[in-house]
């Protein structure tokens, strides 16, 4: 098991370098749209040929522009799952299936015969797939695909096309069609929470590099990078002075914080999740910052808190326009925003059932980082 | 009336067949021409793109008395290409059955073009890559993926074209000439005819060119008429 990739492509004003390499077999890419994981994909389907690069499935050599191997698409034996599915329109579901198929008719109706079982398609072999629900054209799309055991399955945005009730649904479904894959499969997706239910590794991307990489439950836990750390759904930024081993200052918070851990000494930037701080009444404690109420939004099950920190004197004028950056709750899509700002509000998200401690006490004085969640960044 | 009925009696048939034969054979070549070259044309680079375009479908826009000017000057016995063919091939062009086809075809054929075209670009190019990465053929994915999602175009196409074969008149005359039961289509009969002043026969020449056209553009509607029930009304 391996997969191994080194892909350069300039298009226009985009250029494309990414380099991977991972022994696992559920890897997913995650990045924002226009990052170039998508053409990534493509390149190792060889619907796409890049620049310059090497590709290599399972020791095999699909791509290697030194040496002048470039594999056609059709010889990589890979599957490709569509966004929109692309199942043919004018084919049965069972024509579709057999379409990836090789051998004589006998095999191939045997072969489709077992696939409609196996993914539950009885009864709808005969219809096209304008007549199918979203999930059954996704269940014929990964059956096509099966039906001809791909060394890898390559998932591009495979849900992001769906209804929020229907996309919960069709992801556990796809993970348990995937569970008896032995292949590798490489899921594609700008959603964190995608990318972490699937993913035993990831490789994080931006504007056409890759960030980090590595195993996605590390990742998320110390993203390392600022750009990995804002994908997988982190907040709060501030750049920060290094005072020593164990102080730092945060720039853009105007607080000082002490840590028990040794401070590296390349960090430039600390981050928080918004969902990790603790409330604080009265009296301050360590690595505490003083806020006071700028905005706030109500989701069904949570509550955001956009915050000013202690020292931030901003006009009118500037407020307005954060709120407006803050309101989105999907930053992450949105680039650099945060980036231009000095000082920034701070944004704090509250689960229903802690409500009651506000309707108590009233609206903290101060929000606490707690050393283990904050995450060191560069 | 009863003058009506013995003229449709003793009517000579051959301009119906012949314009009949000529209709079919263009559209076959048309059609086969047309998906080609509007494959390859799809595929050009922007410019190479415009002007090839540009020349498959001057046919169309152009008098097809220019059209036939131009293949009188190619295929005149006493042009390179002309003599080329009759001595070699021993085929003849000029006021011959072949000059209506070929009229017929090089007028009709830019509607084929057209439309294939139209039909392909339209295609989710996914559609292909999917092909592709299933192992299919170039070959499959053209005539098992391609033709049958762009078939509504292709469908409206191929008849356009045959409509517009079996009603030539310019370039075929110009280039076949009006050879009664040779080169003779209806187009040319009913020219003829009124030229004579027997408006009778023009009228009955007429009223089957009409029954046939109207027949080719139900036909072709109810062809495509599954895919219309989609269509939302607004």
């Amino acid at each position: 098991m391996g997969l191994k990739v080194e892909v350069k492509k300039t298009i226009g004003d985009f250029s494309l370098d990414v380099r991977f390499q991972s022994e696992a077999s559920r890897i997913g890419i995650l990045g924002a749209s226009g990052c170039g994981k998508s053409m990534t994909l493509r390149c190792i389907a060889g619907i796409e040929s890049p620049d310059a690069g090497v590709i290599e499935v399972n020791e095999t050599i699909l791509c290697d522009s030194g040496r002048g191997i470039h594999l056609r698409p059709q010889k990589r034996n890979i599957g490709y799952l569509f966004q929109n599915y692309a199942l043919f329109p004018a084919m049965t579901v069972a024509k579709n299936i057999e379409m990836g198929l090789k051998g004589t008719k006998q095999e191939k109706a045997r072969r489709v015969g077992e696939m409609i079982r196996t993914f539950q398609l009885e009864g709808l072999e005969g219809r096209l797939p304008g007549e199918l629900s979203g999930g059954q054209q996704q269940r014929v799309a990964l059956a096509r695909i099966m039906a001809y055991e791909p060394d890898v399955i390559l998932l591009d945005e495979p849900f992001s096309a769906l209804d929020m009730f229907l996309k919960d649904q069709l992801q556990q479904e796809m993970m348990e069609m995937l569970s008896d894959y032995r292949g590798i499969v490489i899921l594609v997706s700008h959603s964190r929470d995608e990318i972490y239910r699937f993913s035993e590794e990831l490789v994080v991307m931006e504007q056409g590099r890759v960030v980090t990489a590595g195993r996605t439950r590390d990742i998320f836990a110390d993203p390392k990078k600022k750009e990995a750390a804002r994908l997988t759904g982190c907040k709060n930024f501030s750049r920060i002075r290094r005072l020593d081993g164990h102080h730092i200052e945060a720039l853009d918070w105007g607080i000082e914080l002490e840590l028990e851990r040794e401070i590296p000494e390349d960090t430039t930037c600390v981050g928080f999740r918004a969902h990790a701080f603790l409330p604080v009444w009265k009296e301050r404690r360590k690595n505490c910052i003083r806020v006071s109420l700028a905005g706030s939004a109500e989701l069904p099950f949570e509550k955001i808190f956009y915050l000013r920190p202690e020292g931030d004197t901003d006009s009118q004028a500037e407020e307005d326009r954060l709120q407006e950056v803050c309101r989105d709750k999907d930053i992450l899509s949105k680039g650099n925003m945060q980036d231009t700002k000095p000082s920034q509000k701070i944004c704090w998200i509250l689960q229903k059932d802690k409500w009651q401690m506000l309707e108590e006490n009233g609206m903290p004085d101060f929000l606490q980082f707690q050393e283990e969640q904050l995450l060191l960044l560069t | 009336m009863k003058a009506v009925w013995e003229i449709f009696n003793e009517l000579d048939w051959s301009p119906l067949w012949i314009s009949l034969k000529t209709g079919v054979v263009a559209t076959v070549i048309s059609f086969f021409l047309g998906i080609f070259a509007a494959k390859r044309v799809m595929r050009a680079p922007v410019r190479k793109k415009a002007f090839i375009d540009g020349l498959l479908t001057l046919p169309m826009v152009l008098p097809p008395t220019v059209a036939g000017f131009f293949l009188l000057l190619l295929f005149s016995r006493r042009r390179p290409l002309g003599i080329f063919l009759y001595e070699n091939l021993d085929i003849k062009v000029v006021q011959t059955w072949l000059g209506c086809v070929i009229a017929a075809t090089v007028i009709a054929f830019p509607l084929m073009y057209r439309n294939a075209r139209g039909a392909f670009e339209q295609i989710d190019v996914n559609l292909i890559y999917a092909g592709r990465t299933l192992g299919m053929s170039e070959m499959q994915i053209f005539w098992k993926v391609v033709v049958p999602a762009a078939r509504p175009g292709i469908v409206s196409g191929t008849i356009l074209t045959f409509a517009r074969a079996l009603g030539e008149y310019g370039a075929t005359s110009m280039l076949a000439g009006n050879i009664p039961g040779k080169t003779g289509t209806i187009s040319q009969k009913i020219a003829m005819v009124i030229q004579d002043g027997d408006y009778l026969t023009a009228g009955i020449w007429v009223a089957i060119v009409i029954f046939i056209a109207f027949a080719v553009i139900v036909f072709m509607n109810l062809a495509a008429g599954r895919k219309m029930k989609n269509v939302k009304k607004w």
